[in-house]
């Protein structure tokens, strides 16, 4: 495999590069491959956190953030997603001890708190379009729909994807791709938390101090 | 800790031919914690701005270290992130994503913080004239 089998005379067989096909478990760098996925995806939020920090004092004599932000809210949001994040890291304590059902049980809950949240954020952007704080009224309000909102997709397609993968525990019980899966979406849901620590902090905590 | 301890079957799956390349696996207390300090990260800020204790510079300066403390904290405790983990693959794209961050947030802040200083400036009854 390397140049110190070569012998004396040099005629052995010297081969500098790996011919033998090594055993690649299936999914053995999923979760590697994963983790580089939610690095780029955190390149987007950085985008547009660049881009709300950019716009978000041109208000274009439109309302600002005090005038539009209710913090109790924003706190009850934030609140619901640090719940979800811990029962999901329950649903992986019960999946390591091989509980589907207490995993299914985890994953539910977690859910119930994933759609809370979006259900605060609705009701928000409801009232925020009520109010005619449009995403189109100024560039401040573009830019934090565009970031908030965006937040708010990856919370949708995790909440779809975590339905989607109590469906499949459910006919298959704990399989190893089932595991793996789990854990990918662990690795997403908590990177959303993390997301939303930005976001809260310098969108809305932030804003208010404006 | 780990489920292939008692489960054959687990064989093959992301951490079976390695118990140490993979992110680690939690424990309640690992989590508890987390969530614990999480609350307190969260709570302070919330209640800096909402009850308006320090000049809001300060309090500027005081949340987004707390932010940067919690996103540790989330790092650490929830996403299991250590040198170790993939053989330090995962702190390795981090850092990479860490680096091209701080290049993007800090220049675009920088470039267009120039750019508005530097152009003429304007009426708030000119931009109403804007198309």
């Amino acid at each position: 495999m390397s140049a110190d089998t070569m012998t004396a005379n040099g005629d052995a067989q010297v081969a500098f590069y790996d011919l033998d096909e090594h055993d690649h478990p299936e999914g053995g760098s999923t979760l590697l491959g994963f983790w580089i996925y939610l690095m780029s995806d955190c390149l987007i939020f950085a985008m547009l956190f660049a881009t709300y920090g950019v716009l978000g004092h041109s208000y274009a004599g439109g309302p600002g953030p005090r005038q539009l932000f209710e913090l109790p809210l924003v706190a009850l949001n934030t609140a619901m997603l640090l719940f979800s994040s811990i029962t999901y890291g329950f649903a992986m304590l019960a999946m390591n001890q091989n509980k589907v059902a207490q995993t299914q049980i985890w994953l539910f809950v977690t859910a119930l708190f994933g759609i809370a949240f979006l259900s605060i954020e609705l009701t928000e952007f409801a009232a925020l379009i009520h109010e005619g704080a449009t995403p189109q009224r100024s560039a401040f309000l573009s830019s934090f729909f565009t970031l908030v909102g965006t937040h708010g997709l990856h919370v949708t397609f995790g909440l779809v994807w975590l339905f989607t993968l109590m469906v499949q525990i459910g006919t298959k019980g704990l399989i190893p791709a089932n595991r793996r899966r789990l854990m990918c979406l662990s690795l997403f849901w908590h990177f959303l938390d993390v997301i939303w620590i930005g976001v809260f902090t310098f969108v809305y905590l932030m804003g208010m101090l404006r | 800790m780990s489920a292939h301890d008692h489960a054959p079957h687990a064989h093959g799956d992301a951490h079976g031919h390695d118990d140490h390349g993979g992110a680690a696996h939690g424990s309640y207390g690992s989590y508890l914690l987390g969530f614990g300090l999480s609350v307190v990260l969260t709570a302070i800020p919330f209640w800096m701005v909402m009850a308006h204790v320090l000049p809001n510079q300060v309090t500027g300066y005081i949340i987004m270290a707390f932010a940067a403390i919690q996103i540790i904290v989330h790092m650490v405790l929830f996403l299991h992130l250590d040198t170790k983990s993939e053989s330090g693959w995962n702190m390795m794209a981090l850092a990479f994503t860490v680096v091209v961050l701080v290049i993007t947030l800090s220049g675009s802040l920088w470039v267009m913080y120039n750019m508005n200083t530097n152009m003429m400036p304007m009426s708030v009854e000119d931009m109403r004239q804007m198309p």
